[in-house]
């Protein structure tokens, strides 16, 4: 697979909508928008997701005055069964959509297909978002949220937030310029409880392709973020790494390790879900990059493929990484 | 390169020790609780051992709903692991949790079928036992 690349993406607007968890780990104060519990002022934990979407779709809408009729398309995604989330919120929208699942390679996933969109079929301007919520990803993927099961170490805890972004062919500071689709990989893998070294390999095939095709490295980026794989994970993929006897990787880091500090919070191994990466690139990359702080910042959102049902019939995990490259004009 | 063999050099070992002692300790906290109650129970209100023990026991699944209910009971268990997940508070906790994570989907589809989620293995496997033994005991003590 070819990278591919763009030249009239640009960032119009971000905006993030956080939990108070997440409030209080490091990029405390840098989202747009925090809730103090999981209900969100509604009745269940399903329509408190939907709610902070919403919130995020509005805000990252009103911060730049854009109206609701230019934007032309909306791609985006969650982890609830059916995109739940997504749709329901979308009804009430107006604007023609299309839902992705990546699990938690979505914001990635969504950045991608709103690039092709613009540069290829005339698109003027593209909303992505997505959201992960703790309480509804449990319930789900795990176990009911009171059911007293003793978690390993390795457990990765999901984020609870809402993320959107506006891409528009209007020039700004920050541009979409490259991206590399990931393939679905898969090593037999099938520990549920550690599923950041599940998606090392999908983030190392992504990453190696993305470096090939673009005859980079990792010094030339300011930094390399991979979406949630976690400490055990990060350290697996950096092992691959060093094998291939790539140098630097102090710029590699992961998003799941910037969300929350896994020492003083109670978030077992890093956070995870597709709103991980979503919050720290917009909460903290994009933030960066528009203080020129970063000139350019490659972020490889990961995602464990994995269904219920086929980990009961003793299937692995498969797993997937999508890579984009975010640049300071 | 071998990805197995470098997941494995980063697989973290499983706290074994350290789970074993403390679900002993708790586990035995429980226990002697169960017994202080049982014997309270039998001295106050004059009860026999066994209308004693179900009273014990129904008071253990209450505390277990209560605390369940007040999101205790999964960070004691996180702590405790086994030695809260074995006694009668495990089982009340399976059912307890299953049914407030219903709530939402309303008394039939969410609390009334979901209640035995996870309990319901526990049912299943503990009659077809129950009725197993019973067959062989009838045939064997006649």
């Amino acid at each position: 697979m070819k990278t591919l690349k763009f030249d009239n993406v640009y960032l119009l607007s971000s905006a993030s909508v956080a939990n108070r968890i997440e409030n209080q780990g490091p990029l405390r104060g840098q989202f747009d928008a925090f809730y103090e519990d999981f209900y969100c002022g509604e009745k269940s934990y399903e329509q408190g997701e939907i709610r902070m979407l919403r919130d995020s779709f509005n805000l990252a809408l009103s911060k730049n005055n854009i109206k609701i009729d230019d934007v032309d398309l909306v791609y985006g995604g969650d982890l609830i069964n059916q995109l739940g989330i997504s749709h329901y919120f979308m009804k009430n929208i107006g604007i023609p959509f299309i839902g992705l699942y990546g699990a938690c390679s979505t914001s990635c996933l969504a950045a991608i297909n709103a690039s092709i969109a613009m540069q290829n079929n005339g698109v003027d301007c593209v909303a992505t978002f997505c959201c992960s919520h703790n309480a509804t990803a449990e319930r789900q993927f795990r176990y009911p949220n009171e059911y007293g099961a003793q978690k390993p170490v390795t457990t990765t805890s999901t984020v609870t937030g809402a993320g959107t972004m506006v891409f528009s062919k209007q020039k700004s500071n920050i541009k979409l310029t490259q991206c590399t689709i990931g393939k679905v990989c898969d090593f037999d893998f099938k520990e549920v409880n550690d599923m950041g070294s599940a998606m090392a390999i999908a983030a190392y095939d992504t990453l190696i392709e993305h470096f090939k095709n673009t005859k980079t490295k990792f010094i030339d980026y300011d930094l390399v973020l991979t979406g949630d794989l976690s400490n055990i994970g990060l350290a697996v993929l950096k092992d691959m790494f060093t094998v291939q006897k790539y140098q630097n990787l102090d710029r590699l880091n992961d998003c799941g390790l910037l969300i929350y500090d896994i020492k003083k919070q109670n978030v077992f191994s890093g956070g995870s879900g597709c709103g991980c990466s979503m919050l720290v690139t917009i909460a903290d990359v994009f933030k960066k990059l528009e203080k020129m702080t970063y000139k350019k910042v490659l972020i490889c959102a990961t995602g464990a493929l994995l269904s219920n049902v086929m980990i009961q019939q003793k299937m692995s995990i498969p797993s997937i990484a999508h890579c984009v490259v975010y640049e300071r004009v | 390169m071998d990805i197995n063999k470098i997941v494995k050099e980063h697989t973290v070992k499983k706290a074994s020790v350290k789970n074993c002692v403390s679900a002993f300790i708790s586990g035995g906290l429980i226990g002697a609780f169960g017994q202080f109650l049982l014997e309270f129970y039998q001295s106050l209100f004059d009860l026999s051992e066994a209308n004693s023990v179900a009273l014990m026991v129904i008071s253990i699944i209450f505390i277990t709903a209560i605390l369940t209910g007040l999101c205790l009971y999964d960070k004691m268990a996180q702590k405790c692991g086994a030695g809260v997940f074995i006694p009668i508070s495990g089982f009340a906790n399976a059912l307890t949790s299953c049914a407030l994570e219903g709530k939402s989907e309303g008394l039939i589809f969410g609390i009334g079928s979901n209640m035995f989620k996870l309990a319901g293995s526990v049912l299943t496997y503990g009659i077809s036992t129950a009725y197993l033994l019973g067959i062989v005991r009838y045939f064997f003590n006649i």
